[in-house]
């Protein structure tokens, strides 16, 4: 196997290029990349941590202050570590990724929309069960 | 474009192997993506649809979150020393599989092992807590048949852990793939699914570890 066996029949420069790693960047600025989202990501955990233990934040914003770090966290690991950019290479990907997220909310504020909504407006079970009788 | 490249290619000081890129592939004029870039969009449309299903149990989840039964309540189970283990073994590991795609990107045997292995290990590390975990659930009586909510959570959480056992196994078949057969671009290309399937399951993980372990732990009062 040569290097000339890294080049693809159907490209045009046969490049095996990575999405968001233009060729050019050193092995000391990858691993700087990674480093810096290891350490975004560490941070975030840190925080969600400590926005669940603290009772210095309003208590009942605190589940929501958890679901916004939760968002912040995965943006993080998209960007760092599975390398979604806005590099046009990575058009598709960022098309699929937002019909994905499209999805994901429907089907889970879809789903509690609809089930609390049912929990309001249905009668108590030990009330229906002795009219049923 | 065509013109452009024709030049290009036809400039003997450049030779075939030294053009570099006019314009992106994929887009039309561009010709069509290499193989790496639509080996990685099929298997990122996987993921997304593993997302999905993970989604809806999600929403399961939520849905039953109150309905114990009678039986323990999330703030009465989770114990949050175990979650922060299994959250830095998973995220530590995300970084070191980070560092296996490097080393392969170099071709660089050695680091690929070491790499990949400790990606591996504290994967498995993850699992046991999480097997510990469960098993002790299940002692204290609190297993998935108990209530609607254990149910809902054994299957989101066990899912996920399902997950993991899986990508070590596709990790251990990685590792000797290149120990055999060294860096081909098919084994690459099989690498670098495997790094998108590890990454996005710790994204998952956050999820969970936020919404279901955090959340879980607050007092009901505050829960809407």
């Amino acid at each position: 196997m040569t290097e000339h066996s890294d080049y693809e029949a159907g490209s045009y420069v046969g490049g095996d290029r990575v999405p968001g790693r233009p060729e050019g960047r050193t092995l000391a600025q990858e691993v700087r990349g990674y480093l810096l989202g290891l350490g975004l990501a560490t941070l975030l955990t840190i925080a969600s941590f400590w926005a669940d233990q603290t009772r210095e934040i309003y208590a009942s914003g605190i589940a929501v202050a958890l679901l916004v770090l939760a968002v912040a966290q995965i943006g993080i690991h998209l960007i760092f570590f599975l390398h979604i950019t806005t590099d046009p290479d990575n058009e598709n990907n960022i098309l699929a990724l937002a019909f994905g997220v499209l999805i994901v909310c429907l089907i889970v504020f879809g789903s509690l929309w609809v089930m609390l909504h049912l929990n309001h407006n249905l009668m108590p079970m030990d009330k229906l069960i002795p009219m049923q009788r | 474009m065509s013109t452009d490249a024709l030049r290009l290619s036809a400039d003997p000081a450049l030779g075939t192997a030294g053009i570099a890129p006019v314009h992106v592939t994929g887009h039309g004029a561009g010709g069509p993506a290499p193989k790496r870039i639509i080996v990685g969009y099929g298997f990122w449309i996987f993921l997304l649809s593993d997302v999905i299903m993970f989604s809806a149990f999600f929403a399961t989840y939520a849905v039953l979150f109150k309905n114990t039964a009678g039986g323990p309540a999330a703030h009465e189970l989770f114990d949050l020393h175990n979650t922060a283990a299994q959250t830095a073994f998973l995220l530590a590991s995300t970084f070191t599989c980070g560092m296996a795609s490097l080393a392969v990107g170099h071709r660089n045997q050695k680091w690929t092992q070491i790499a990949l292995l400790v990606t591996g290990l504290l994967g498995f590390a993850f699992i046991v807590l999480e097997i510990r975990e469960f098993s002790g659930f299940v002692a204290r009586g609190a297993g998935p048949s108990r209530s609607a909510f254990l149910s809902s959570f054994f299957t989101l959480v066990g899912c996920h852990g399902a997950h993991v056992s899986v990508a070590l196994l596709w990790l251990g078949t990685m590792m000797a793939q290149f120990y055999a057969k060294g860096f081909r671009q098919d084994i690459r290309h099989r690498f670098l699914c495997f790094s998108l399937f590890w990454h996005a399951l710790d994204i998952v993980w956050v999820a969970i570890f936020n919404l279901v372990y955090l959340v879980g732990v607050l007092p009901p009062e505050l829960l809407p």
